[in-house]
């Protein structure tokens, strides 16, 4: 019988090492999945690096990651938020590299990982500073710019239900990188507020087959927090 | 000087977004053209991290943290809204599938390239989000911004100092002061506030502005 659930999150990160590339989702800390990122500091690991949409919000979470000084390095897109001061104190002192993407890029990027893409031609980003030194190519009459896939030997995601067969569905706007994310790792490891029982999720209304996600951790749900812009 | 206060510039945006456009408003000054579109019309606000038909903000007591706009505010759901993740909402954008984005700027060109991202200051930590995806992907994109920084310096600019978001991205920038249109012929002043001259707008733009046509 195939079961993908762990009892606790610690067991499910219990193997994440020092050096590992791991995605996060979350936009802000909605989808962040918070108690997975605890694990992991508890775990003790660090020299991470961290794939988010942001670097940190407040005190939880990834910047919590990041406070404790267990990330080498961030791929993010939006890293300076009124909130992100464990980020800005890292990014000054040079302990942290950035690697700075634009958003759809990001996606776009994370999504090609999990797809088996070798690159992608984009047009975000053309002409800037952050297509600097990379390959462009004129296609049917407009300007685009070669990105390389992202992928992780782990991804850390947020759901609220899931069954034993890994299948998942998210709640409002805390899908963001949840399913593209879980894709793009080697191995994906779901927080989830609910398991249910094989059948109970409708078949039409999955988001992420359970190909795509190997651990399931049922956690105590908490409202995500609010977190200035 | 007749200057247009922020909420009448969002009014006067909000004048111009179509019944059935599907639109994005982003984070800042943007976000108040929703305040001004009328109820009996029918627009489709997107929100990059993964919501299309979204509604107004929650009475306070009612936020949902799992329910919010791109600049992490609480906001709500229309009947007839969805959600869906971070590679859809952007090929959305990517893809031609929104027909407007309106954007701040720090910086629009006379030909329409963008500057709203990054200062480029020595120190300053840069932060992109999804304005470049935007600036490109959308059909049309508008920008809302004063005209004059505080200094008095004029946003709009022959060519912009600082670093780019997007290239020839820009159709049509509102200011405090007027209104204009940008692209590959230049600058042309769509509207003014009363008052004010197409000389005097000259005068503080240090721009050849003609009117539109």
């Amino acid at each position: 019988m195939i079961d993908k659930t762990f009892a606790t999150a610690l067991e499910a990160v219990a193997d994440i090492g020092n050096g590992a590339s791991v995605m996060i989702g979350g936009f802000g800390t909605a989808g962040m999945p918070d108690q997975l990122i605890d694990a992991l500091i508890a775990r003790g690991v660090g020299d991470l690096t961290i794939i988010n949409n942001n670097a940190g919000n407040g005190e939880a979470g990834v910047a919590a990651l990041i406070k404790a000084g267990r990330v080498r390095k961030i791929i993010c897109s939006f890293p300076r938020q009124s909130d992100s001061h464990h980020f800005d104190a890292a990014y000054r002192a040079g302990t942290i590299e950035l690697e700075l993407v634009p958003q759809g890029n990001l996606a776009a990027r994370i999504h090609a990982g999990g797809a088996g893409l070798g690159a992608i031609f984009t047009p975000t980003g053309f002409g800037t500073l952050l297509a600097q030194g990379k390959e462009t190519r004129h296609i049917d009459g407009r300007d685009y710019v070669l990105e390389y896939p992202i992928k992780a030997d782990f991804a850390l995601i947020k759901a609220q239900r899931g069954d034993r067969w890994g299948n998942l569905v998210y709640r409002k706007t805390a899908r963001n990188f949840g399913p593209i994310m879980a894709m793009a790792a080697r191995c994906t490891i779901a927080q989830v507020a609910q398991i249910v029982d094989l059948g109970v999720l409708d078949p039409e209304a999955v988001v992420t087959p359970g190909i795509f996600v190997q651990r399931v951790v049922q956690v105590e749900r908490a409202q995500s927090p609010a977190v200035a812009a | 000087m007749n200057r247009l206060t922020r909420d009448q510039m969002a009014e006067r945006v909000a004048r111009d977004i179509p019944e059935g456009a599907y639109v994005n408003l982003g984070i800042g000054l943007p976000t108040k053209v929703a305040d001004y579109l009328p109820i009996d019309r029918d627009v489709f606000l997107q929100s990059e991290n993964g919501l299309l038909g979204m509604g107004p903000a929650p009475t306070p007591g009612d936020e949902d943290w799992e329910l919010i706009n791109a600049g992490k505010q609480a906001v709500t759901l229309l009947s007839g809204g969805c959600f869906f993740h971070h590679a859809d909402s952007f090929a959305m954008m990517r893809g031609g599938h929104l027909d407007i984005c309106v954007l701040g700027a720090f910086q629009v060109s006379v030909n329409g390239d963008l500057a709203n991202w990054h200062t480029g200051e020595p120190g300053a930590i840069p932060a992109v989000g999804g304005a470049m995806d935007l600036a490109i992907g959308a059909r049309q994109t508008l920008v809302m911004m004063e005209l004059l920084t505080r200094q008095g310096d004029s946003k709009l600019v022959e060519t912009c100092t600082y670093p780019l978001t997007g290239l020839g991205c820009v159709s049509r920038v509102y200011t405090d002061l007027a209104v204009f249109d940008v692209g590959p012929a230049g600058a042309a002043v769509v509207e003014m506030t009363p008052g004010l001259s197409i000389d005097e707008l000259r005068r503080l733009t240090g721009l050849p502005l003609d009117a539109a046509v």
